[in-house]
């Protein structure tokens, strides 16, 4: 009730100088306004950008095998095989937070194709949504090959835009074929460029193939040895017999085992592991919640007891992630140091007028203490008035705010999204601007002399 | 019992260094339903005894009654208080504010008055008001479409509103000219006999005194002639004789 008559009051004296309090409000309205657009312009670049920088991989989690230890003497991460398809597949199966996995068995070896030879950076035996995990699913050309293909081991593959320029001299290579190991595997599909990754190294220097072919066909002898003219060179200083098929097939290092010996030293029995499993979150956010289900799902999969440590390891972009916020939360800041000055500039504007309001108005107030106005009347009043601009100004700059960032939508076709958070903000913040500045000149008002305030001129 | 009782009534100020006694020593009463003139020479003291009666400042010394109840050492807020209840002002200056509706003017201090009015109630107090002034057909009006008379008939309606007992008229004619002047006093001489409001005017001019039952005389803060006191004998309702 005593809140409604005030607030009348104060409107009711706003009425009196339209213009005045309209030019007052202005800082406030141009503050706001300016806050509401680039915050929504802000937004709808960052979320254009988190995608971006999604695509670059930064939602990737890398799972590689544990480490082999003897002795003290530790061989590094992915020393022992423990990672198999199956746990890729199961991954797929019970992890929400995870958009995609694909097993990944590599290879380091020489392609050729005719007179030609190149040693790629990446070879990789993998499964199709391999290429849903790094976002790569565009093809310049062709198609990917299929899950079909990996179960039947099909010699194809799809190579990248260095592979094409090295080893095609950049003629279509769909349908030609490729010899990676001896082994000839037909280009179903040509990769997007993609440039380089963050360590510099060329991401189209790929060849991308069932992991069942690289891992039954060409893997299992070309480890050792990356540079088959080396062994080629060694092998021709033996006796080219005929049945030596393969000029370039390896040598034995080692003496054949007799039968004896191999029934001494029994080998265990090869159960099909892969080199890493790489998935992607759904998205940045859900990174340390992929991580955890997969890191249950895999110690239950490997019967890891409780306080025994993990046979595998786990690696995020942590790097990328970081950035990605950064870029986000700097611009953030950024925006929110522009509304604070723009804000203040505002508030001191308010200040300004409310103290020359106050002059003006000194015989109202005396006029207004003489007939019962309690001090606290006066100041509440006067604070009203502040507040009320304030938010009259706040209301008024959301609304230009918002119609700025809809035309810079449409005219400049920048992508932009609503933000209820800053017009939340630009409320609250208008609304403690008028209480912070409006607080002064209404105290001052307050402390009159009546009768000094009835005789002033 | 009276209304006012001054019981040795002292105001000094305090310029720097140097005190100026203003009023120095001042006793008198005012009943009920007197309509009183207070009269003097500019700087003879009135204006600060009007302010001291009319609860704006507090005295240096001695004891104001106002309705049995002692008022000298109230604080600023229950000073406004008594304001409120007790007491209207009318200004020489009539001090309506501008750009704002005579009825809007009346209507003002019910804001910060401590009945419980609703806005209807308090448009239908002023507009009642206003008729009685004699401005029932300018409620609409700013104040620069009035005439002097008729803004000081506004600043008059607005002190009523809040059913004081006490009238403060300061130099209420000072600005208007004899014969809108004559209308305001018999005004005030109506509302003093048929409401019982008890009137203060504060004036130097000897004609304006004349409208009044009795003239307080001062001069240099003290009271001049012996007129001081309310005649105990002389029942105010009814005593609303013309001099």
């Amino acid at each position: 009730m005593k809140l409604l008559r005030t607030l009348k009051t104060a409107l009711r004296a706003l009425r009196r100088n339209v213009m005045r309090a309209a030019l007052t409000t202005l800082g406030i309205v141009i503050g706001v306004a300016a806050v509401i657009a680039m915050m929504e312009i802000g937004n709808g670049s960052s979320a254009a950008i988190q995608r971006t920088i999604a695509s670059m991989g930064a939602n990737n989690i890398l799972v590689m095998p544990g480490t082999a230890a003897s002795g003290g003497v530790s061989f590094g991460a992915g020393s022992v095989m423990t990672l198999t398809p199956e746990d890729a597949d199961a991954i797929a199966q019970d992890c929400p937070a995870v958009g995609a996995v694909a097993p990944v068995v590599r290879a380091r070896t020489q392609v050729v194709n005719g007179n030609r030879n190149w040693v790629p950076m990446f070879i990789y035996g993998t499964t199709p949504s391999f290429l849903d995990v790094r976002d790569w699913t565009q093809m310049a050309e062709g198609a990917a090959f299929t899950e079909r293909d990996v179960r039947n081991a099909s010699k194809v593959c799809v190579i990248g835009q260095t592979i094409v320029r090295e080893l095609f001299g950049g003629e279509s290579p769909l349908g030609r074929e490729l010899r990676i190991q001896n082994v000839a595997f037909t280009v179903v599909g040509v990769l997007n460029p993609k440039g380089a990754n963050m360590m510099g190294m060329d991401q189209d220097d790929i060849v991308v193939a069932p992991w069942t072919t690289i891992k039954y066909r060409v893997s299992g002898a070309s480890l050792g040895n990356v540079n088959q003219s080396a062994a080629s060179s060694q092998s021709s200083t033996t006796v080219n017999t005929l049945n030596q098929i393969y000029p370039n097939s390896q040598q034995n290092l080692y003496p054949v085992p007799s039968s004896t010996q191999q029934a001494d030293t029994p080998q265990p029995v090869r159960f099909a592991n892969v080199d890493q499993i790489i998935s992607a979150a759904t998205s940045p956010a859900q990174i340390p919640a992929a991580i955890e289900q997969m890191t249950t799902l895999l110690r239950e999969r490997h019967h890891i007891r409780a306080g025994e440590p993990d046979d595998f390891s786990m690696r995020d972009m942590t790097e990328m992630t970081k950035a990605m916020s950064s870029a986000t939360s700097l611009m953030t800041k950024l925006l929110l140091a522009v509304a604070m000055i723009s804000l203040v500039v505002g508030g001191v504007g308010i200040m300004n007028i409310m103290l020359v309001s106050v002059t003006e108005r000194t015989r109202e107030i005396g006029l207004r203490m003489s007939v019962g106005a309690e001090p606290g009347d006066i100041l509440r009043q006067f604070l009203t008035e502040a507040v009320v601009l304030c938010l009259i100004g706040g209301a008024v700059g959301i609304l230009i705010g918002r119609g700025c960032s809809y035309l810079v939508r449409i005219v400049l076709h920048w992508p932009t999204a609503v933000s209820v958070g800053a017009i939340i903000a630009a409320v609250v913040v208008s609304a403690s601007v008028g209480i912070v500045f409006g607080y002064y000149p209404a105290w001052k008002a307050s402390r009159l002399d009546p009768i000094e305030a009835l005789r002033y001129e | 019992m009276d209304l006012i009782e001054l019981k040795n009534l002292q105001k000094t100020y305090h310029l720097g260094e140097v005190d100026v006694p203003v009023l120095k020593g001042i006793s008198a009463t005012v009943a009920r339903g007197e309509l009183v003139a207070l009269m003097g020479a500019s700087g003879s003291g009135k204006s600060t005894l009007m302010n001291l009666l009319g609860c704006l400042d507090r005295p240096t010394g001695g004891e104001y009654w106002l309705e049995g109840r002692e008022i000298s050492g109230l604080s600023a807020r229950e000073r406004a208080r008594v304001r409120k209840q007790t007491i209207g002002f009318v200004f020489q200056s009539f001090n309506l504010l501008p750009r704002t509706t005579a009825l809007e003017n009346v209507m003002m201090p019910l804001t910060y008055s401590a009945e419980p009015l609703s806005e209807r109630q308090m448009r239908e107090r002023a507009t009642a008001l206003l008729s009685k002034v004699g401005l029932g057909d300018r409620v609409e009006h700013h104040p620069s479409q009035l005439s002097g008379g008729q803004q000081q008939r506004v600043a008059i309606a607005r002190s009523l509103v809040n059913r004081p007992r006490l009238l403060l008229a300061d130099e209420p004619t000072g600005n208007l000219d004899s014969r809108t002047s004559v209308d305001i006093l018999k005004m005030f001489q109506d509302l003093n006999r048929t409401e019982g409001i008890t009137i203060i005017l504060v004036t130097h001019d000897p004609g304006v005194a004349h409208h009044a039952q009795r003239i307080i005389h001062i001069k240099d803060g003290l009271i001049e002639d012996g007129e001081a006191f309310a005649p105990e004998h002389e029942p105010p309702a009814v005593g609303g004789g013309r001099p």
